[in-house]
């Protein structure tokens, strides 16, 4: 019965599918605006053998990487250091809150017009959309630790560092991955928003290539299946690192 | 030689709420004293001054000659509430006080198991925190506070929350696993105070000590049970629960 329960995504996903081709197929749309699935995994399978995909997929995955790391690292850092600082926090969380606020859309012609249309630009992107949620995120984290484990770490005569390294982060670890887990799928966004803003390669570019001067929609979809896939490895790295940070802590 | 922990004087009050005035009390080396009172009557707060986790109004409080400051290697403390970092396995747990002066080293893992064992808990160490029954997680939280070999050890009700097969079990083994530090065991379980201490004095709800009662440590443990159910030990309870019930119901 377990066994079971472990499969039913898969199968739900298949169900999904199954009814997408064969409504495609019974209802005679044209394969332009909506390609069955079958002719998607075969375009999908195409892209990958010419080349086309990796030649999209590797530059996306640099700007995910660096992007999402330097966000990750800032937004880690300034959660711990608004969470620690009461008048910090006062300070600067009307402002953070405004950032956050602010479309990331909006923001990409101002980066690319400093930045340039390389790959700086879409860095920044993605390092100012992970920045956000993992600041917020480890803010509350590191503010709410149990007041409990910190008067322990004064009994014990624990320094302020020590007891930022042994009890508030470690405390913390469950609120923090929560928000690493939202920015790396966000940092996929990033990377296309930016590609979409231009540039030469990524899978924002195949995105667009594929609707635009190709007009070739099934091309399009195995670009979105390819994105979606990366923000799942994305996650699943996240997901990898705070089991493997479980393990070591204790 | 001075005394293992000396107030003179104390008073604290929080806001408009007297809880300490001019209280004054003085533990003796290697001797285990019981601080019994109703809920609210300043017990645990009188514990936290000495502790250094708080600092009086008026008045002093020396361990042995000095003044009580959080974090004092000669002090071990064990909480209400176990404390226990969910995060750590409990050999871990025990070894924090000891990682915060000499970091992870052979030497702390090796004490950290002895402290485990003083307090009949090695097969515990490798298990986390959630794989401990209440009593279990006292009983780490004990040796944590051991660990150290501390002069002077705090107790704030560290049984209260436990069940009464498991508590009497605690106050059975208590006397022993002291040693030979002195120790401040707050309870507002009057067999428990008998039963534990060489001393019970009484801390009124106007936060003054307010009587003196001989516990029963010295005798062999063996005999303490009898001797409380004895017609000595059944006047002492009958003295004590009516301290209490004055505070209560006066």
């Amino acid at each position: 019965m377990r066994s079971l329960q472990r499969f039913q995504p898969a199968l739900l996903g298949l169900l999904f599918l199954g009814a997408w081709e064969v409504g495609v197929r019974l209802s005679g749309v044209a394969t332009f605006i909506l390609p069955p699935p079958s002719l998607v995994a075969a375009r999908f399978a195409q892209a990958w053998g010419d080349g086309t995909m990796m030649r999209h997929l590797l530059p996306t995955v640099m700007e995910v990487t660096v992007g999402g790391l330097l966000g990750g690292l800032l937004g880690l850092l300034i959660g711990i250091g608004l969470g620690l600082s009461g008048a910090a926090r006062r300070l600067a969380s009307p402002y953070l809150v405004a950032a956050q606020s602010t479309p990331i859309l909006a923001l990409g012609p101002l980066l690319v017009l400093w930045f340039g249309p390389g790959a700086t630009a879409k860095i920044a992107i993605c390092a100012l959309i992970t920045l956000f949620p993992m600041a917020i995120a480890t803010l509350v984290a590191v503010r709410d630790a149990d007041r409990g484990l910190l008067e322990l770490g004064r009994s014990i005569g624990a320094s302020r560092i020590q007891s930022l390294l042994l009890i508030r982060l470690p405390s913390a670890r469950s609120g923090i991955f929560a928000g690493a887990r939202v920015a790396a799928t966000l940092a996929v966004v990033g990377a296309i928003v930016g590609e979409w803003l231009g540039g030469s390669a990524g899978l924002g570019i195949l995105v667009n290539l594929a609707r635009g001067s190709l007009f070739d929609t099934p091309l399009l979809f195995a670009a979105l299946v390819q994105i979606a896939l990366l923000g799942a490895f994305a996650y699943t790295l996240v997901v990898a690192a705070e089991r493997l940070s479980t393990r070591i802590q204790r | 030689m001075a005394s293992a922990l000396e107030l003179r004087r104390v008073s604290l009050s929080y806001g408009a709420r007297r809880v300490l005035h001019g209280t004054s009390l003085t533990l003796e080396a290697g001797e285990c004293v019981a601080l019994l009172g109703a809920n609210g009557s300043g017990k645990t707060t009188l514990l936290r001054l000495a502790a250094g986790l708080l600092q009086p109004d008026a008045g002093e409080i020396l361990i042995a000659g000095t003044p009580a400051l959080a974090g004092r290697e000669d002090v071990g403390i064990a909480f209400q509430d176990s404390r226990l970092l969910s995060w750590r396995s409990a050999a871990r747990n025990v070894a924090l006080p000891l990682e915060v002066v000499h970091g992870v080293t052979t030497a702390v893992r090796a004490s950290a198991s002895a402290a485990l064992s003083r307090v009949n808990g090695l097969a515990l160490a490798h298990r986390a925190p959630a794989e401990l029954s209440g009593g279990e997680r006292q009983r780490v939280a004990l040796a944590r506070a051991l660990v150290r070999e501390p002069a002077l050890l705090l107790l704030d009700e560290p049984f209260a929350a436990l069940d009464a097969p498991t508590r009497n079990q605690f106050n059975a083994e208590l006397p022993e696993l002291i040693g030979g530090a002195a120790a401040l065991l707050v309870t507002h379980d009057v067999a428990e105070a008998l039963l534990v201490s060489d001393r019970v004095l009484f801390l009124s709800a106007e936060g003054e000590i307010g009587g003196e009662w001989k516990g029963l440590r010295s005798l062999p443990a063996s005999q303490r049970r009898s001797a409380l159910l004895a017609p000595g030990g059944l006047s002492q309870q009958a003295e004590l629960l009516a301290a209490l019930s004055g505070v209560v119901y006066a």
